[in-house]
């Protein structure tokens, strides 16, 4: 059973609060980015390379705004990824605690199961295509659920209403028309 | 270091914190979604209220830098990209960070979801040129703005409004918002009936 939503919302808020009083504020999909562009630069070494004041990239995503994305591709050990990896580790240790998620829910989550059956390749490649979209569309928006809608409505940030707009005026139909079923 | 540090601390605490509201359980997100059980979207409510409230009270006593501050701009890429984030959301039931905690905790199918984000990225750093040339990219309403001034910050207001208020106030009726939503918008089903 996850946590009361009073305390949940307590403690989720004084995370963000906590990440913009010490540091800046959270986001998460950018480093989606840094991955690809370290496994590509390890297939293609030529991708970032350095210049006399930074670095820059022969791709145009990652050599944007004076080479940002291509300096945490050179060096990843920067506090925005690390803090992805760290994510991570926050959420194997907290589910452990909690003794684990349950075996059957592990590859097809229940109300998946209650719409559309036990298959895990169906649910897999759900998961996968609804992964691509997803990625495209927050570096589309130039932000995800964390930068946009989270720290960004947080600050007040124009940019983030416009992105919660979006979020919710697609994924509610597409939610109410996928799962009728209530599990 | 001190930020390393600090990533790993912040880091675990906000992995942490979403697998213990559920936000990394897929049935949850999917039944946030299609409004039959709304405690997430109370908790996210709050949660943006909170960290309102306490990150421009800071700054009104002088606690928390506005240095702190990084606002994004605004353009019409924003709100189409939020459309087909909305849409993957509710398919897979994952969001960037939800779902890197949810493969983390042991959910198989949130690797997929991984291995799905990790394409779609790459699918846009080699569209990229063709979205900024359609100025879908170009900034609209002054781009990098707060919807009212923030005294000592970089970003211009939308209005006239004084932004630290503003961001207090708004922060309130985020925790009232989060309060007066119900737990479920749509009606509970009746049994189901056998087919006649």
């Amino acid at each position: 059973m996850p946590l009361n939503w009073k305390t949940g919302g307590l403690l989720l808020g004084l995370v963000f609060f906590l990440a913009v009083w010490l540091v800046k504020p959270i986001g998460v999909s950018t480093q989606f980015v840094i991955l690809d562009g370290i496994l590509w630069d390890a297939v293609n070494p030529e991708l970032v390379t350095q210049t006399a004041d930074g670095y820059t990239s022969t791709n145009d995503y990652l050599a944007k705004s004076g080479g940002k994305y291509a300096k945490s591709v050179a060096d990843p050990l920067n506090y925005s990824f690390v803090f992805v990896l760290a994510m991570a580790l926050g959420g194997l240790v907290s589910a452990r605690l909690r003794g684990g998620i349950a075996r059957a829910d592990r590859s097809v989550h229940a109300l998946w199961r209650a719409n559309f059956g036990d298959s895990p390749v169906k649910r897999y490649a759900a998961a996968f295509l609804g992964g691509f979209i997803v990625l495209y569309g927050a570096r589309l928006a130039g932000g995800c659920t964390s930068g946009h809608m989270m720290s960004g409505m947080m600050q007040t940030a124009l940019s983030g209403y416009i992105f919660a707009a979006g979020a919710f005026v697609a994924a509610i139909p597409v939610s109410l028309l996928l799962f009728k079923k209530e599990a | 270091m001190t930020t390393i540090l600090l990533a790993i601390v912040i880091g675990a605490a906000f992995g942490a914190v979403l697998d213990r509201i559920g936000a990394s359980n897929p049935a949850y997100i999917g039944k946030m979604l299609n409004l039959t059980n709304l405690n997430l979207a109370k908790a996210i409510l709050l949660a943006i209220g909170t960290g309102s409230v306490l990150m421009f009270g800071g700054q009104a006593a002088g606690l928390v830098d506005v240095g702190h501050m990084s606002v994004k701009a605004a353009y019409a890429g924003v709100f189409l990209g939020g459309l087909l984030l909305g849409a993957g959301w509710a398919l897979a039931g994952y969001c960037p960070g939800t779902g890197v905690v949810a493969a983390a905790s042991g959910r198989i199918d949130a690797l997929f979801f991984i291995a799905g984000g990790l394409l779609g990225a790459a699918a846009y750093m080699v569209t990229y040129p063709a979205w900024k040339a359609s100025g879908l990219l170009d900034s609209i309403a002054g781009g990098k703005v707060t919807l009212g001034a923030v005294p000592g910050a970089e970003y211009e207001g939308l209005t006239a409004l004084p932004g630290d208020l503003l961001g207090i106030f708004l922060g309130l009726c985020f925790i009232a918002l989060a309060f007066a939503l119900p737990e479920r918008l749509v009606p509970q089903k009746a049994a189901a009936q056998p087919a006649a």
